[in-house]
């Protein structure tokens, strides 16, 4: 439960008990930080900027998803971040807060409906999360000739219905939902230590070893798009027959729990065999655990940057926006993480500096895999109610 | 002189007992603002009508009380469910703490603040990274599983993601809230009682059974409620050791809350759990008596 898109991340250097570590650190400054003096100690330092900050604080506080941007090993730091504020003077306070859509929004809500600031600058919904902030005038608008590096935005994403232009939002990365396996022990149980349909993904010699991803819009694809659907457009019949179908394989305990945080904790304590996971998590789980999109279909997602209304460090934010578009910058935090860049010209970069992964189609997505890959429906807000509500009691609540 | 000195008791006196309000007031008032105020704003919440056809659209004030009936229509599995899970979490901390605190409480004269002290300990550490940690102990490929596994004793071939992981769960989490007031109580037996059970040929087990355990009554109910109120509440045990099929109460509430923003149901489920616990309460208070409890 508590982080939603735990692992979402960290290079293949990264060893996952190095990661449980960074966890539970974390937590403890998290904990520390809220028995603390709020934000009372953003003095140190700050050297003189020519941002247009309205109270002189020179520091970003972002919520992001977990493993979400490369650590430093030896530090604990985040080398991306602390080249920004060497370069710039602009502090940023990093914080892996942002554990889940839904959950973040119902905390934020009521902060902003009342028009305060949030204790954010600089927050990173998924895309139909961005969009529902931008039509409540939960963000903040760019001054796009801040950010001259936004123009490195790759064409594909460049425009979306919900913020045409990007006026509102950014793309910080993306990635697929799709089967993650232990190669080992899935040859033990079915015979092939590949798994690329949802057959086998629901073979009765799985049962009581596969976890599904409790994120509805992450794992309603693979199944509607299995039974024939089209995840980018599908009735609430098609909807309430995946529901369904998933219910039957939850009665006779073949799925054992829907998991967003530590699944890929799960795949490698060896409690279950496969698991509907993100790309990230499941690359830099190593070579003994495979990752595809099933043949009949994947998600993938784009995570969004946007500001908070009422933050005042908007100037600031949008030098760092710029920074994060620097393809050198957004290489490295693409080949640190594992997700897709949504910078024009990383690919490139990595190209040059680490060929392998640069040929991962899953950092750097073919036009075939792409094919296979579907964006979820935008819902309507019924929709969105009616869908959450099946989806909570499915999942047990 | 002598009349001050008269009027210096009755001044004295009037004092104290404003004192006495003046301290007990910060009390009372967190008690208004933080349980009587919140507890009729949830009472108004759970009653609310949608305002429109989705959360967003927010809850207007209203009488609904079907919010309730189809509430517990709906979710009744998981209220059921809780209280069985605590029920047997607490019997098991019962047997378990008994002994601890019995012994504690008339052997351990050397180790007894040792004991104590470690009892306390594991709450220095996180509730949700011990819970955390039981995910790792329990995990498919532990030695705890291993072993259990090569002795045939898991009928699942696994314990992580079944009732007994949670029930487990909760009887770590909550065995304190047992051990220490039944420590309190039998500490205080007067051990010579025993001894004059001995003395007219009481055997150890009559001894104990019309002896000890009466006088360590009020020990075990204070016990048992501590740990069978907020155990039935829990949802950390259930959401991390549990299955999507050991779900308790507290999983729904929270769900609904966050997730669906179903503001009047969570808020039904609330009132309606706090409503059954009083119940049980009160039905295993005049059972047992509350004589023994203060």
């Amino acid at each position: 439960m508590e982080n939603e898109k735990e692992n979402k991340s960290k290079g293949s250097f990264l060893t996952r008990r190095r990661m449980l570590q960074a966890s539970a650190i974390g937590g403890a400054a998290a904990f520390a930080a809220a028995c603390g003096t709020g934000g009372s100690n953003s003095d140190s330092a700050a050297p003189a900027t020519d941002s247009a900050n309205t109270d002189g604080v020179n520091k970003i506080v972002w919520a992001n998803w977990p493993y979400y941007m490369p650590i430093d090993e030896a530090t604990g730091g985040f080398p991306d971040l602390e080249a920004f504020t060497a370069e710039t003077g602009i502090e940023i306070d990093y914080q892996e807060v942002y554990n889940d859509n839904n959950e973040f929004y119902a905390t934020s809500k009521p902060v902003l409906d009342k028009g305060q600031a949030l204790a954010y600058d600089l927050v990173t919904p998924t895309d139909w999360m961005a969009q529902l902030w931008i039509k409540n005038g939960y963000v903040q608008e760019f001054d796009k000739a801040n950010i001259p590096n936004a123009a490195n935005l790759l064409a594909s994403l460049a425009n979306v219905s919900w913020d045409p232009d990007r006026k509102y939002s950014l793309p910080y990365l993306s990635g697929f939902a799709g089967i993650g396996w232990n190669k080992a022990k899935l040859k033990e149980a079915i015979g092939t230590d590949t798994l690329t349909t949802m057959d086998q993904f629901f073979d009765p010699k799985l049962k009581g070893q596969v976890l599904v991803l409790s994120e509805l819009r992450d794992t309603i694809p693979l199944i509607l798009g299995w039974q024939g659907a089209d995840p980018t457009n599908f009735t609430a019949e098609e909807f309430q027959k995946a529901i369904d179908y998933l219910q039957s394989q939850v009665d006779n305990k073949h799925i054992v729990e829907f998991n967003g945080n530590d699944y890929a904790a799960k795949l490698e304590a060896g409690d279950v065999i496969a698991a509907i996971g993100w790309s990230g998590d499941l690359a830099q789980l190593g070579d003994e655990y495979g990752f595809d999109l099933p043949v009949t279909g994947g998600t993938i997602y784009v995570d969004n940057l946007v500001i908070p209304a009422g933050s005042t460090q908007k100037a600031n934010v949008e030098k760092l926006l710029n920074y994060l578009y620097d393809p050198e910058v957004g290489a490295s935090i693409a080949a640190g993480t594992g997700y897709i860049s949504p910078v024009e010209g990383a690919a490139e970069v990595i190209a040059k500096t680490d060929p392998a992964l640069a040929a991962n189609e899953f950092v750097f997505p073919t036009p075939e895999l792409l094919k296979r890959a579907f964006v979820t429906m935008p819902f309507t807000p019924e929709q969105q109610a009616d869908f959450d509500a099946a989806w909570a009691k499915l999942i047990g609540n | 002189m002598s009349i001050v000195q008269e009027s210096i008791p009755v001044k004295i006196k009037v004092k104290k007992n404003k004192t006495a309000y003046y301290l007990i007031l910060p009390g009372i008032g967190w008690l208004v603002l933080f349980f009587l105020v919140p507890f009729f704003t949830l009472l108004a919440t759970s009653l609310q009508k949608p305002a429109g056809t989705t959360p967003d659209d927010g809850y207007l004030p209203a009488l609904r009380f079907s919010n309730y009936s189809s509430a517990l229509s709906e979710y009744y599995p998981q209220f059921f469910r809780s209280f069985v899970f605590s029920g047997i979490a607490t019997v098991v901390c019962l047997l378990l703490a008994y002994p601890i605190a019995y012994y504690m409480a008339t052997k351990a004269t050397k180790y007894r603040n040792l004991m104590l002290v470690l009892i306390v300990a594991p709450f220095f550490a996180s509730y949700l990274l011990r819970t955390n940690a039981w995910k790792t102990i329990l995990s498919g490929d532990s030695f705890v599983v291993s072993i259990l596994n090569s002795l045939n004793l898991l009928p699942d071939g696994r314990i992580l993601n079944t009732p007994i992981a949670v029930i487990a769960g909760l009887v770590y989490t909550f065995l304190p809230f047992m051990i220490l007031p039944l420590y309190a109580s039998l500490e205080k037996i007067d051990i010579r009682l025993i001894e004059a059970a001995g003395d007219l040929y009481a055997s150890p087990r009559q001894s104990f059974l019309n002896v000890v355990w009466p006088l360590s009554l009020p020990g075990v109910v204070s016990g048992t409620l501590l740990t069978f109120i907020p155990a039935s509440g829990d949802y950390i045990n259930a959401e991390l050791l549990g299955s999507i099929n050991d779900k308790m109460i507290g999983n729904v509430i929270q769900s609904q809350f966050i997730d669906l923003r179903n503001y009047p149901t969570a808020s039904a489920l609330s009132f309606t759990f706090m409503a059954l616990i009083l119940v049980l309460v009160y039905l295993y208070i005049s059972r047992a008596g509350t004589d023994e409890l203060v």
